[in-house]
């Protein structure tokens, strides 16, 4: 009974997004105040629908009704409750409702929050989002309905796959769809000021919230995603250009340019076209990441169940909104003229660099991305672009980008000059310098891995430099620079931060660079030398865990014959279900992660059997995630500055927008 | 500044972006792609020497060897298949998790002199009834599976399938 409620309510939501998506448009195009004052309340309703129908997916889940084909082909009754819950969420279409939920319960903070937004931008907003909304529902009901029952019902579920059991796992999804479907309500104001044909400050001040929180969650999702790879799957490193990684960072990309180009428009009111196309291009990447992950179309770790029809309605979709939003770009872009002006050396002209460049990365990340999709199609061949690509065809592109960014907030708006800021940046130069040949003449570092850490630490101390000069330290007595440090705009705090955060993590990129690596097969009581430690097997024994059987290895760490750390490595084989998986054991202390991996037990060369082991020594691996963080909340501080809150610049918007 | 001379410099930029950013993708591309294999492709057509590609078709039954060095690193070996030809393969690390004999598998590396493919990495990573498409495309070249004749047979049967012509 519940399913069948569940499969209703997402019809039910169907109809109101269609709804949604004509009347209040249409009131905004005929000046109808009554039609445009619909879109609010369609779009609450919706939100309750759908969160209706998520609830019956979820009680489907909870209860373990294997009546429901969904239930049973992804939980089993064994299961945790935590992972029944997350199992809700963890396929196919569970995680196309939970799409779907996360873009209504934006549309409703939209209409909610927008009590400011002049009412034909609020409507034809949500109208837009009521159209993105009718697709993604239109896919569920057609392609994957999460309600479909099975006759007879088995026993019990199938779905027990012990990888994704797992915290990390259970947080990936939704904190990736909640950055996704942020794009969606950028694309939304974008698409409804092309309609519009004006693209003004108080447009600017509505879209930076949005794609602000839509990139701290990106960025943490990409963070979390990046952690499960490093701990989960056992390989050692943290970021494999697989495909589904690039489909998470090109949205990034796009998004991070969108963010910096917001605040020109904002402030001073330029740079306006540029940004309502990177709106749409942050939007079209998300959808494009939706598709190649869904699809299937392309080999990653990810294994999807991959299936045609999805694919290629996911395609139409994509292509009915990008190709719409576009063609209605190419109309009316031309009638939106530039007002600021600006000189090239100018906070806006640094801007304009980010942008470029960051353009420029997403360029080469989707080529690499899709040019085995497209020589498939076209020549038939198979090739696959592997990091080496990635490595050498990015990294020219973020050195200047990584340099640039220390600068870029030192400069003044509309006109600068370079001089003060390399003046004011110098002990930045020197620190970096410092690090670079330290790196390089003590620790014996590569060149790659030593100009990392003099980047990462460019980053930081610019990002200082930016606060200490605000705070007017130097000038001023201490005590007064501390007031005024405290009195900064919160925005201007989360930009050091964030900037801040990016240094951080390519310091962790940098350590990774040294990472090491020793495979050694070794019989119990036997011991080697790696990374300065002596690692001896102690033996591998039988261990018997809730719902499964495991092989684990105790390898003690030492150091001068003290004992540093025991670590633990199994391989765990789960009798239902009939899988392996192996636990890494990492045990860091901040600044290294040690890393050991169970290989399979042989017989060795005298006949005693023997333990293959992969043992890493991974420096500053922990700054990659720390640092994600660290960007993300200097997006979550700038989303609480006062400006994001004060109505009164959107209020004098409205009035002037009223007639309209 | 005036408008136009504006618009020069930021086209100008733009140009300079895209333009490098096509360079960068080019001269990347020039020796970083890698291409995919099977067995019969190598029998046919030997690859370039010392460049890196992939190497996909099925874990032969009964090849895989784990004991033994290569390099002074614990090895392990095995023979990969499409029915028609054989690759024998070693490779020194962890294998995945779902790597089993008679299952599709894809391999990264390079090709010994003496024919043994070196691999650096071993890719297994999907569930037991998942075919890589390289590796189920391998196999429908070398005949073992007729798309004509419906979906592919489960995974775990084909390492005893034999040729159909």
């Amino acid at each position: 009974m519940i399913p069948e409620l569940g499969h209703f309510a997402l019809i039910l939501a169907l109809m109101l997004a269609l709804a949604q998506s004509v009347l209040p448009l249409w009131g905004a195009q005929a000046r109808d105040a009554r039609l445009m004052e619909s879109g609010p309340p369609l779009a609450l309703a919706q939100m309750v629908a759908v969160g209706a129908a998520f609830a019956a997916l979820l009680w489907a889940f909870v209860t373990n009704d294997t009546t429901v084909s969904n239930v049973v082909a992804n939980s089993h009754s064994a299961k945790p409750m935590i992972f029944k819950l997350s199992g809700a969420w963890g396929n196919h279409e569970g995680s196309m409702v939970l799409w779907v939920l996360v873009l209504a319960l934006c549309s409703a903070a939209v209409a909610g929050f927008g009590r400011d937004l002049p009412s034909a931008l609020r409507a034809r907003v949500l109208a837009v989002l009521g159209m993105i909304s009718t697709g993604f529902l239109l896919f569920i009901l057609a392609t994957s309905n999460p309600f479909d029952r099975v006759w007879p019902p088995p026993l019990d579920g199938q779905g027990l796959n012990p990888l994704l059991q797992d915290i990390g796992l259970a947080l990936h999804p939704p904190l990736l769809y909640l950055g996704y479907v942020g794009y969606a309500v950028t694309f939304a104001f974008a698409v409804a000021a092309l309609i519009e044909g004006r693209v003004d400050a108080a447009w600017g001040r509505w879209v930076r919230p949005w794609s602000l929180a839509a990139w701290s969650f990106l960025t943490l999702g990409i963070g979390l995603g990046s952690w499960w790879a490093y701990y989960e799957l056992g390989w050692g490193g943290y970021w494999f250009w697989d495909p589904v990684e690039n489909a998470s960072l090109l949205p990034w990309l796009a998004g991070t340019a969108l963010l910096h180009s917001a605040v020109v428009v904002e402030k001073r009111e330029a740079l306006k076209i540029w940004t309502v196309l990177l709106a749409l291009l942050a939007f079209a990447l998300s959808l494009l990441g939706t598709f190649l992950v869904r699809s299937g179309v392309l080999n990653s770790v990810h294994a999807f169940a991959s299936d045609p029809a999805r694919g290629v309605f996911i395609l139409v979709l994509l292509g009915i909104y990008i190709a719409g939003a576009f063609a209605l770009f190419a109309f009316r872009a031309p009638a939106m003229a530039p007002q600021g002006v600006f000189a090239p050396v100018s906070r806006e002209g640094g801007i304009v660099l980010n942008n470029l460049l960051l353009c420029s990365l997403c360029a080469v990340v989707l080529v690499g991305t899709l040019y085995p999709l497209f020589l498939d199609l076209l020549a038939g061949r198979m090739i696959s672009v592997g990091p080496p690509f990635f490595n050498l065809a990015t990294l020219p592109l973020a050195l200047p980008l990584a340099m640039a960014m220390a600068a870029g907030p030192l400069l003044a708006w509309k006109r600068a000059a370079l001089w003060p800021v390399i003046q004011r940046l110098w002990w930045a130069a020197a620190l970096a310098l410092l690090a670079f040949l330290l790196a390089m003449f003590l620790a014996g570092a590569p060149v790659m891995p030593a100009l990392g850490f003099a980047i990462g630490l460019w980053l930081i101390a610019g990002a200082a430099t930016d606060i200490l000069d605000r705070s007017g330290l130097g000038r001023t007595g201490i005590g007064n620079a501390l007031r005024r440090a405290g009195g900064l705009p919160r925005a201007a705090w989360g930009a050091a931060i964030a900037h801040a955060g990016v240094g951080v993590t390519v310091l962790g990129i940098a350590g990774m660079g040294m990472a090491t690596e020793k495979l050694i097969a070794l019989t119990p009581g036997a011991s080697t030398e790696f990374a300065g430690y002596e690692w001896r097997l102690e033996g591998v024994r039988d261990f018997q865990g809730a719902n499964y059987t495991a092989r684990r290895a105790t390898v003690t760490v030492l150091r001068d014959g003290r004992t540093v750390q025991v670590m633990e490595p199994s391989k765990r084989f789960f009798p239902i279900g009939r899988t392996t998986t192996t636990e890494t054991a990492i045990r860091t202390n901040g600044l290294r992660d040690l890393y050991a991996v169970l290989g399979e037990e042989r017989d060795g060369a005298d006949g005693r059997r023997e333990a293959v082991l992969r043992l890493h020594y991974n420096l500053l691996a922990p700054f990659l995630w720390i640092g994600s963080l660290i960007m993300a909340l200097g997006g979550g501080l700038s989303l609480t500055d006062r400006r994001m809150r004060v109505a009164a610049p959107a209020r004098r918007a409205a009035a002037q927008g009223a007639p309209a | 500044m005036t408008r136009k001379r504006r618009r020069l410099y930021v086209l100008l930029l733009c140009g300079l972006g895209i333009g490098s950013a096509a360079a960068l993708t080019l001269t990347a591309f020039q020796d970083n792609l890698v291409f995919f294999r099977s067995p019969s492709d190598i029998a046919a057509e030997r690859p370039p020497e010392g460049r890196a590609f992939r190497l996909g078709g099925l874990v032969e039954a009964g090849s895989v060897e784990r004991h033994g060095a290569y390099d002074g690193r614990p090895a392990i070996r095995f023979r990969v298949t499409d029915g028609q030809h054989t690759v024998p393969v070693v490779f020194t690390g962890v294998l995945p998790d779902l790597f089993r004999e008679g299952q599709g598998v894809v391999t990264q590396g390079i090709l010994g002199t003496d024919g043994v493919f070196r691999a650096r990495e071993v890719l297994a990573r999907h569930d037991e009834t998942y075919m890589p498409p390289e590796v189920a495309d391998a196999l429908k070249r070398a005949g073992h599976w007729d798309p004509a004749q419906g979906a592919p047979p489960p995974a775990a049967e084909w390492n005893t399938a034999r040729p159909r012509s």
